[in-house]
């Protein structure tokens, strides 16, 4: 029976190459020579069943919520629960932060997701002469606990789960989760969240490290202990390609180098003792959504296969729950144009539905103005809008994996797979994740990859439009979000009352066992938190750990 | 012949977003210049240091944080305060169009906002370098 279907099939395509596309050709040739991804997968004309010859339908796609999770990570996917709309936001101080909070929770959002200002993000406090001029600016200024509590006043931290985009500082921020909860009522079984907590990637595409690599992976795997025995609901780590192909890659890299990020984290846990099926089932990750609609969906879904194996035969983990890739997704701030920015809505829509698609487990929208500033309240309103127009009136959230079984998506997430796969294999042969990047191999990649990009723009071989096609002249001025140098003035007072006010020979023995501690290897975590509850600012505690941790230099080249 | 245009590309402040700035190295090199990177998070102090121990004719600054009104001037005041005031400096980045006038009038010499061609980048720094 199959063999007369593959008879037929071969005859029936022969036929039409020859009746009916070679003539077509010979009329009209095509827009250009050739088509590919931004991954460097030749797209051809058309997709059959004829290039899944070589899949296995259990082996390679299975069913939604079983091994190896390329239909999702849930059997029912958003026939049960639409996935978590949540839309990183902050700025300024605590209190603003709050009210914008406030209003997203009021218009439907159901996660909240915390910007931290770069001062923030580099361990330094408001009054730090380095923070002049950058307090607030790309999100919330938090020196203390104090700072911590206003921000979540209002929101009981066991009704909301809270996203907080913080690496080299995650275990602080963490603590003081941990302790704004405990100030209202809320125990640590009862919060849940994400701290980004993904050292690697800032050292290729994001640049707010404060330690060296050893030190940095090792707060990350006290962080992994301590929340596995403390705080079930908490995701210790949210392993980030977003900021990988925000930095110029393309998404078979994005796939590969984040992969070979989270090996090296597993990697460095199970080397100091951690039970694997214990701490992988809160590993998270995050990825980008850029415009190849067909090549992010394919993406996703290749992610999670292949992370579903790394798991299984790379490190043995047998609890389900350690195979399955949840991730966050978020549109990508690179691909919008601060020309006719309205149009970026619609590059924002095309992008939230490749994540949906995608069977993303939480999703933040782009704001249509954020190549030009902040997000203002419309602009944010209208970003979560959209993802609700996707949930309750696309249809596409009521069929689990809608895109499955295309050949082109199925012919493409293996493309993407044996991609990624070739860079995996290269990093190990490298020694790991953390020698490449010492030699630099993954930051030219990324660079490499973004020059060639911005060359295809330069040259016309990519269309953006408004940018280098289909320009007009623009006249309106945008309403703004700005923020002011009063922001820095208020952040600095505040911390000067706070220090007057605090018990300071608390914090110096506090900050003395800390130093101590990190002398040794024991778990930092619970020190970490005495200290965030006796006041000790965010400043003190990451100058105390850089006596001990010395600071990381970036050797840039280019 | 005239030596090619020697010109520093540095991140000010805190912002780890470096793309941009070595896309822009990148193009700068491909046009014929030599150009020296910073690497990112540099203050306004080691940025002059080095485009005056590196005897740069401009200073290209990529920054993205919204600092930009506070750590720009310092860097074209810091140049002044030390007889390098002849240094063009060019500044492209996330930068609001109501911002440009204000830092053109503290002395930057051109701004890029998003979406500039490589193209426009390179031919301005040489017009206003005089080196076409």
């Amino acid at each position: 029976m199959l063999e007369k279907n593959d008879r037929e099939f071969q005859k029936a395509k022969i036929e039409w190459e020859k009746n009916t596309l070679d003539p077509a050709l010979s009329k009209y040739s095509e827009r250009k020579d050739g088509f590919q991804t931004t991954s460097g997968i030749k797209k051809e004309r058309i997709y059959t069943n004829e290039d899944l010859s070589d899949s296995d339908y259990v082996e390679d796609l299975g069913f939604p919520g079983d091994y190896p999770y390329t239909r999702g990570v849930q059997p029912t996917m958003y026939r049960g629960k639409f996935w978590t709309m949540r839309q990183y936001a902050g700025f300024g101080t605590a209190e603003e932060s709050n009210n914008r909070y406030r209003m997203l929770l009021d218009q439907g959002q159901t996660g909240l997701s915390v910007a931290f200002d770069l001062p923030t993000q580099i361990g330094y406090d408001s009054d730090d002469p380095i923070s002049y001029g950058e307090v607030g600016k790309v999100g919330v200024a938090i020196d203390s606990l104090e700072d911590f509590e206003i921000l979540f006043k209002g929101i009981s931290l066991d009704k909301v789960s809270t996203s907080m985009t913080i690496n080299a500082p995650a275990s602080v921020m963490l603590a003081m989760y941990i302790a704004a909860a405990e100030k209202q009522g809320v125990g640590t079984d009862y919060i849940s969240g994400t701290i980004q907590n993904d050292i690697l990637k800032e050292y290729v595409a994001r640049g707010t490290y404060i330690f060296p690599p050893e030190p940095s992976i090792r707060l990350i795997t006290n962080v992994f202990e301590f929340c596995s025995e403390n705080v079930p609901n908490w995701n210790t780590i949210s392993i980030s390609g977003y900021h990988i192909r925000e930095a110029g890659s393309t998404a078979a890299q994005e796939v590969g180098f984040t992969l070979a990020n989270a090996i090296a984290y597993v990697e460095t846990a199970v080397k100091a003792g951690l039970d694997i099926d214990k701490f992988a089932p809160r590993l998270s990750f995050f990825f980008n959504v850029h415009n190849d609609f067909c090549e992010e969906i394919a993406k996703f879904r290749c992610a999670r296969r292949l992370w579903a194996k790394i798991m299984k035969y790379r490190f043995k983990a047998e609890n389900p729950n350690s195979m399955k890739l949840r991730f966050h997704a978020q549109t990508g701030g690179s691909t919008l144009t601060a020309q006719q920015p309205l149009n970026n809505i619609v590059r924002v829509t095309l992008q939230a539905m490749a994540a949906v698609a995608g069977g993303v487990q939480s999703l933040h929208t782009n704001s249509f103005d954020e190549a030009l500033a902040l997000p203002t309240e419309v602009s944010a309103g209208i970003a979560l809008k959209t993802q609700q127009i996707i949930a309750h009136e696309s249809g596409i959230a009521d069929v689990v994996d809608a895109m499955g079984g295309s050949f082109y998506i199925e012919k493409l997430t293996e493309k993407i797979e044996e991609k990624s796969e070739e860079y995996i294999e290269k990093i190990d042969s490298m020694g790991g994740m953390i020698k490449a990047i010492d030699s630099g191999y993954v930051q030219r990649e990324i660079q490499r990859s973004a020059y060639e990009y911005q060359l295809e723009i330069e040259n016309n071989d990519r269309i953006i439009v408004g940018v280098n096609e289909f320009r007009v002249s623009e006249e309106d001025k945008h309403d703004l979000l700005k923020i002011d140098m009063s922001v820095q003035d208020n952040q600095i007072a505040k911390l000067k009352k706070l220090r007057e006010k605090r018990d300071n020979n608390a914090v110096s023995e506090k900050l003395r066992q800390l130093r101590d501690a990190a002398e040794t290897d024991v778990n930092l975590m619970p020190l970490i938190i005495d200290n965030v509850k006796n006041y000790a600012t965010l400043g003190e505690i990451c100058n105390t750990l850089r006596e001990v941790f010395g600071e990381y230099r970036d050797t840039a080249g280019i | 012949m005239k030596e090619p245009i020697r010109i520093l590309v540095g991140k000010p402040g805190l912002d780890g977003h470096d793309r941009g700035a070595k896309v822009i190295s990148s193009a700068l090199k491909d046009a014929g210049m030599e150009v020296i990177y910073t690497g990112i998070r540099q203050t306004p102090e080691q940025i002059v240091n080095t485009a005056i121990q590196e005897d740069v004719e401009a200073i290209g600054l990529s920054i993205l944080s919204g600092a930009h009104n506070i750590l720009l001037p310092k860097i074209v005041e810091l140049l002044d305060k030390n007889g390098a005031g002849n240094i063009k400096v060019f500044a492209g980045g996330v930068i609001p169009d109501e911002d440009i006038e204000f830092l053109k009038d503290n002395g930057i010499s051109d701004v890029f906002t998003p979406g500039s061609s490589l193209e426009r980048v390179v031919d301005v720094i040489k017009q206003t370098l005089n080196r076409e």
